[in-house]
């Protein structure tokens, strides 16, 4: 008993030095978006928003975050409409081998990415397929299907069977049970999902060097400009837009999440949920 | 004419089976289900009930044999077509409507003007004794508030046959005594024939019309609660239903009327011909039953009716109302059970008092 405040004062000044670490690196990035210098050094020069204004007259960079937009946006909902089907008939359906196909399903979660990006490579190439978005987009769902199926997994098993019965006994049909019973009870877990496979694909870069054309996505056209020092600033100011909007997305996921737990009379904090 | 409806089949089991791989849950059920009565299925777990309702309801076939729902066969019929509707053991209340949306659910497909459904769905409310609280959600009500929200949502369909999958089981035991006769009730006014499935003997006694006692997939037997309780056609019936005393016993002789056993215990006495169930003759009769209650301990003073025999207290186990005496009789290993209704004056016996017990020989069950 006498050992317990001191170990809780490690256990603080562990968990300080720990968000320190992993979040320093993330505040340099406004600090020196802000800074008057193409240098990214200390001490500071002054504040300037000339950065940013660079941004909004760079068409390269408008190009690759359309494309960006249009990767990420095809990738979430498509690999969140793959993950929930084999989210719910992994949980509703007993099949043969259902424990390997849902183990391969899952595969690309341990897999290195490099070697996901060399073999689609390889195989596109054989096929004699020209890279393009469309590439970049298979490649992002490949990798992303295993993170919705793990969100959308403890929607379908929090849902209980017998109220998509219930519905089916009051005379609604399979499509209006889907509409007005299962899809609102799992909305929550869809919303994560979007926003997971968004987030992944928004800032994945191996997979869409490899894979794309000449429409770059945001974190290749980044990775292009890191070899111009002059551009570096610029970078930062993006970076700082960037964490501006994860965070935003963050916000609005939990929010409706927590709302609609709190509608079902759940604890918000205790079911399917990112924070 | 009342009786006359009554004793149309709603619906024909005819030699129901279901099996899962190798697990055999229903082998063979074939019953009737008058229109407007309330029956139960009663048995252990695992006999089958949940598998029976089910397929009554649509959500599953059986592998052979057929179900008839008001004249028309149901294969292939699904869920949403039959005019059947289920009370789910988990009451699968909608979580995320109101008690409104949840009652009217059905009713949406319907299309009503918005001031007639709003009238339904009150109406269904009030039924269940929940006027008024359409607007509010869901998961803040109860455990029986959402029993009568389930009950009103299947009865606003006015279907042929409300389906109960032991709707009282989750609740505590005061509310569940309330319930059972306020489904009862209900059950009357609305005319709607009721199918329930439950464990509870005395949920099913209390609350049937008629009771399918089921055992293995199978219905052991089928009757009023009354014919159930007194005449069961089985030991394992009898011990389901109640509690019994058994006793070996053999035939002896037959004349006018009368039949002579031998009975462990109790010695040689008549009972009528009329106790032997229809098919069984006297000389298969095996062993005979009493009930606690068919048996008195005569106590001091009192005078015993019928016959007699001498016996000791082995156990007595006081409620209150009734005391249940544990009663070792000569010539039988285990003791007996006999209860006894404490009425003012009567003495409460400590184990080990001399005492005779009474019975009358009308209220033997024979058995095979
Ligand atoms: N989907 C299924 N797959 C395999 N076996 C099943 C399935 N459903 C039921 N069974 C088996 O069928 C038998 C009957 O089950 P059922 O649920 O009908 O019993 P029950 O009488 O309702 O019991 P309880 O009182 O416990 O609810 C059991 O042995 C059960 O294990
Ligand atoms: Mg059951």
């Amino acid at each position: 008993m006498a050992k317990g405040p001191k170990k809780l004062d490690w256990l603080r000044g562990y968990a300080s030095i720990y968000m320190v670490f992993l979040y320093a690196p993330v505040i340099l990035l406004p600090i020196f978006a802000f800074n008057n210098s193409t240098v990214i050094a200390f001490p500071l020069k002054g504040f300037t928003t000339e950065w940013f204004s660079s941004l909004m007259d760079n068409s390269a960079l408008h190009d690759a975050l359309g494309n960006s937009m249009i990767v990420a946006v095809s990738t979430a909902m498509i690999s969140t409409l793959l993950g929930a089907f084999a989210a719910r008939a992994g949980v509703r359906y007993r099949f043969p081998a259902k424990r390997g196909i849902m183990g391969l399903i899952l595969l690309p979660l341990v897999l290195p990415e490099i070697i996901i990006a060399v073999s689609l490579l390889v195989l596109l190439m054989r096929l004699g397929m020209s890279l393009s978005l469309w590439t970049v987009i298979a490649g992002h769902v490949l990798v992303c299907v295993p993170f919705s199926i793990a969100v959308l997994n403890s929607a379908f098993a929090g849902l209980d069977q017998s109220l998509e019965e219930a519905s089916f006994d009051l005379g609604e049909t399979s499509w209006g049970t889907f509409k007005r019973v299962t899809f609102p009870l799992i909305l929550p877990g869809v919303i994560s999902s979007l926003l997971i496979t968004f987030t992944i694909s928004l800032d994945e870069f191996i997979i869409a060097f490899f894979l794309t054309g000449t429409d770059v996505t945001l974190p290749v056209y980044i990775w292009s400009q890191l070899r111009f020092p002059a551009k570096l600033p610029g970078v930062m100011a993006l970076g700082t837009l960037l964490l501006l909007l994860s965070i935003t997305l963050l916000i609005v996921a939990e929010f409706f999440r927590r709302r609609s737990a709190q509608r079902r009379g759940l604890d918000a904090s205790t079911t399917e949920g990112l924070i | 004419m009342t009786a006359a409806k009554a004793e149309k089949p709603i619906i024909t089991l005819d030699g129901v089976t279901r099996s899962f791989g190798s697990v055999q849950a229903l082998r063979g059920v074939s019953a009737e289900i008058r229109e407007g009565e309330f029956f139960s299925l009663l048995g252990p777990s695992g006999c089958g009930k949940t598998t029976l309702l089910r397929m009554i309801a649509g959500f599953d076939e059986p592998t052979t044999g057929t179900i008839t729902l008001d004249g028309k066969p149901m294969a292939g019929i699904a869920a949403n077509h039959r005019p059947t509707n289920m009370v789910f053991q988990s009451y699968a209340i909608f979580p995320h409507l109101s008690v409104a949306d949840n009652v009217g659910y059905g009713l949406k497909k319907k299309r009503l003007p918005k001031a007639e459904y709003d009238r339904e769905v009150e109406e269904a409310l009030k039924m269940v004794s929940l006027g008024g609280y359409g607007p509010r959600a869901a998961h803040t009500l109860s455990g029986g508030q959402r029993q009568r929200v389930a009950l009103a949502r299947a009865l606003i369909m006015r279907p042929k046959v409300i389906l109960l999958d032991e709707p009282l089981s989750a609740l505590d035991k005061k509310l569940r005594e309330q319930m059972q006769i306020e489904l009862r009730r209900l059950q009357r006014s609305v005319g709607i024939t009721f199918i329930l499935v439950t464990h509870d003997q005395e949920e099913a006694l209390i609350m049937s019309d008629r009771i399918a006692v089921m055992f293995d997939g199978q219905i052991a037997q089928l009757d009023s609660p009354e014919a159930l309780y007194r005449k069961p056609n089985t030991q394992r019936v009898a011990s389901f239903i109640g509690v019994m005393n058994f006793l070996d016993a053999k035939a002896v002789g037959e004349k006018g009327g009368k039949i002579t056993l031998d009975i462990q215990a109790l010695g040689t006495l008549d009972i009528p011909a009329s106790a032997l169930p229809e098919g069984m003759r006297p000389s298969e009769i095996s062993r005979v039953g009493v009930r606690p209650e068919m048996m008195s301990v005569v106590m001091d003073g009192a005078k015993g009716s019928g016959h007699e025999i001498a016996a000791e207290i082995a156990e007595s186990e006081y409620y209150g109302d009734m005391t249940y005496y544990l009663v070792s009789l000569p010539g039988k290993d285990e003791p007996v059970t006999i209860s006894m209704r404490n009425t003012a004056g009567r003495a409460v016996l400590e184990p080990g008092s001399k005492t005779r017990v009474s019975f009358s020989p009308e209220s033997i069950v024979v058995f095979r």
